[in-house]
């Protein structure tokens, strides 16, 4: 993985709630084996205004001016302002990959889905939890200024404005690490691996019929 | 201290923990891992890429459902991408030695009809799959939880999982449900009640003596839509229900291993006095028939409910998203329920694909037809063997006499992967559990409800109370 640093992008906002994966999505994507090129297909069925589906050349569609990432100001957004409960629905990670892929490094939302919300810090992709006053405060300064940009700073745990105001988040510490030092989590698992067949160990003598 | 039935199914996991302070991550084990062909290739290539093996394979079970057609089979799969993506499963599985039911297995069927039809689910257990209604598996007193590919990946490499504790929630149902109204109609009832984020970082613990009262299938049904309340996990203790489903199954213990675990099973309940972080209670005579209006399970009424007005809302974001919800199902405020016509009816999904469901349905239609402005009633069953089980029984003759199509088993219309679907303005009455835009179909509106709401609005060509049809 790679590691996050600081950094500085331009803001887009995604004004609407429970905004879920089937939107972030669609399903006809997921036959993919692969785990990159959703980008395109990000948020398929409200930025193109015919029907998409997997293998179309994404220059030859006829793309919705109306829907907020299509326009001119937000392209080469970095940073995602959503409302609440963003991402809820499936399990799929292809959420985040489209996400990742379309070029989105962090995403601001006053809640996340749970699922949606772990899986984005496997990959690298910063989910920042603030205040739904903050975030009013934020989609209004960015539908204001064209190329509003925040800074988003992780070792320091925060989001700072160009008129450097600073608001503070919480992330976990473990995932912090992890995402700072670009660290694979399964290689962190494995150096337990001792404890973990201890623990096997001992649940097969107390639980056998898991092991049968 | 008295513990909650999560609590004793977490510390049962824990492997190690970084701190002890409350909310620290812990090494969880997951006793069984179901994977499907959809969330598990780029695991599978990961794995490989590290040159790592899976760590037990006799705790995984693999299944492909979302892609298979649920039309004759004997030609295999049309769509090139969806046929790789189950040839992928296949090459993996058979790679590796993993137990798998392939396509034209008699028990193959949605990974969570067929986890605990084959006693694959167990009380006590971890489940995890990569799949959010892997809820399902809670009604059998287990931790059961939807996880990403990275984490398919993590669990195949370690047997363990990287999580933070949840908060414990308890909702329960007290008094018995009236005749008419079911499981789906108590999970459609709590979302509308705490909402889809309602029960965002806690495992829900569903309880109370109308929950008591459900069959195993009931209680996989509410378990099931546990997620669309926002909660990776609901879970129900283990009963006499419990220990009578699993009896038997091919994958369960048995002789004296089955005396064991059953003795282990009966104290995974919660302590009486445990808390938890929040408690919630419902009372099921209150309890109708729901159906949603909207493009999210929360946006549900009562069957003898109106379309809500969005001008009455005072929050403008929740305005704006109900505008946006009824100008997408073409819908106007204020509508009675009963007075919305349907062009399709889907039973099936992991909500609502098991025998008694389609028992449920069978009693609605039998002797009846649907209505003739419903151009596609569709009844797919969750596994080959609730198929078989529904063909014994005679239910498919009932189907097919009444007018439905009885198909082969798998995720089919729930999320429209395969060739089933609504075409674009199309409206749906179905028993899965998401509403979303496009879910089953670009520009296709669907309305949650249970099977038997589904079975009477195929006869009638709109949304009854089931509880008013007459049986002649
Ligand atoms: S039936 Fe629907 S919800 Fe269930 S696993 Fe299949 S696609 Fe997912």
């Amino acid at each position: 993985m790679e590691k996050f640093n600081t950094f500085n992008g331009l803001v887009a906002p995604m004004d609407r709630a429970n905004v879920d994966t089937d939107a972030i999505i669609p399903k006809q994507f997921l036959k993919s084996i692969k785990r990159s090129g959703f980008g395109q297909n990000l948020f398929d069925e409200w930025r193109y205004l015919d029907h998409g589906e997997p293998g179309m050349d994404a220059s030859q569609r006829q793309t919705n001016p109306e829907f907020v990432l299509n326009k001119p100001r937000y392209q080469g957004a970095e940073i995602l302002l959503a409302r609440a409960n963003f991402g809820c629905g499936s399990s799929r990670e292809h959420a985040p990959w489209s996400l990742q892929d379309y070029g989105f490094r962090v995403i601001i939302a006053p809640s996340f889905a749970d699922i949606f919300f772990n899986n984005c810090f496997k990959i690298g992709l910063l989910p920042i939890i603030l205040e739904e006053k903050i975030l009013d405060q934020l989609f209004e300064a960015v539908k204001a200024t064209d190329g509003y940009c925040l800074t988003v700073d992780l070792e320091a745990q925060s989001v700072n404005t160009p008129d450097e105001i600073s608001f503070g988040f919480e992330v976990d510490t473990f995932r912090k690490h992890c995402l700072v030092n670009g660290l694979d989590e399964i290689g962190l698992t494995l150096q337990k691996a001792d404890k973990i067949k201890q623990f096997e160990q001992q649940r097969r003598e107390q639980q056998p019929w898991l092991y049968a | 201290m008295m513990q909650t039935l999560y609590d004793k199914l977490w510390n049962q996991h824990v492997v190690h923990t970084e701190s002890d302070e409350p909310g620290s991550m812990a090494l969880i084990y997951i006793d069984r891992h179901l994977v499907h062909e959809v969330t598990s290739p780029q695991a599978f290539e990961s794995l490989k890429l590290a040159g790592r093996k899976p760590w037990r394979l006799n705790s995984i079970l693999a299944v492909a459902d979302h892609n298979v057609p649920t039309t004759d089979r004997s030609q295999g799969i049309n769509d090139p991408i969806s046929r790789l993506q189950v040839d992928t499963l296949d090459q993996n599985c058979d790679e590796l030695g993993i137990t798998e039911f392939k396509m034209n297995d008699v028990r193959q069927g949605i990974v969570h009809v067929i986890g605990p039809e084959q006693g694959a689910t167990l009380p006590g257990m971890t489940v995890v799959c990569g799949d959010s209604h892997t809820s399902t598996h809670g009604a059998f007193g287990c931790l059961a939880f939807g996880i990403g590919t990275s984490e398919v990946e993590h669990v195949l490499a370690t047997q363990c999982l990287l999580m933070k504790k949840a908060k414990a929630m308890q909702i329960v149902v007290r008094g018995q449900l009236g005749l008419g109204v079911t499981a789906k109609d108590i999970a459609l009832a709590v979302i509308g009640k705490i909402g889809t984020a309602g029960g965002t970082g806690y495992a829900i613990e569903f309880a109370g003596s109308a929950i008591q009262s459900l069959s195993m299938e009931g209680r996989m049904t509410l378990c099931n839509m546990a997620i669309e309340a926002g909660a990776r996990a609901g879970m129900i203790a283990v009963d006499d229900t419990t220990v009578e489903y699993i009896k038997g199954r091919p994958f369960a213990p048995q002789g004296e291993s089955w005396e064991k675990a059953v003795a282990y099973w009966r104290t995974l309940q919660s302590d009486s006095g445990a808390e938890f972080d929040e408690t919630i209670v419902l009372d099921a005579e209150a309890i109708k028939p729901q159906v949603t209006w909207g493009t999210s399970p929360e946006m549900v009424t009562t069957v003898d409910g109106r379309v809500p007005d969005p001008a009455s809302v005072v929050d403008e974001v929740k305005r704006h998203d109900m505008e946006q919800a009824l100008k997408y199902m073409g819908l106007h405020a204020n509508t009675s329920i009963k007075d919305i016509a349907i062009d399709k009816v889907f039973i099936g999904s992991c909500t609502n694909s098991r025998i008694e469901d389609l028992r449920a349905v069978a009693q609605v239609v039998r002797g009846k037809q649907v209505a003739a402005r419903v151009k596609l009633a569709l009844v797919v069953p969750g596994s080959g063997l609730v198929k078989n089980q529904a063909e014994k029984e005679g239910l498919d003759d009932i189907f097919r006499a009444a007018g439905f199509e009885w198909r082969e088993p798998g995720c089919s219309m729930c999320l429209a992967m395969n060739d089933d679907r609504l075409a674009s303005g199309e409206r749906c009455a179905s028993t899965s559990n998401r509403n979303f835009e496009g879910r089953q179909g670009p520009g296709g509106r669907t309305h949650l409800v249970s099977p038997a709401m589904a079975a009477a609005a195929a006869i009638a060509g709109h949304f009854v109370d089931v509880r008013e049809m007459s049986d002649s």
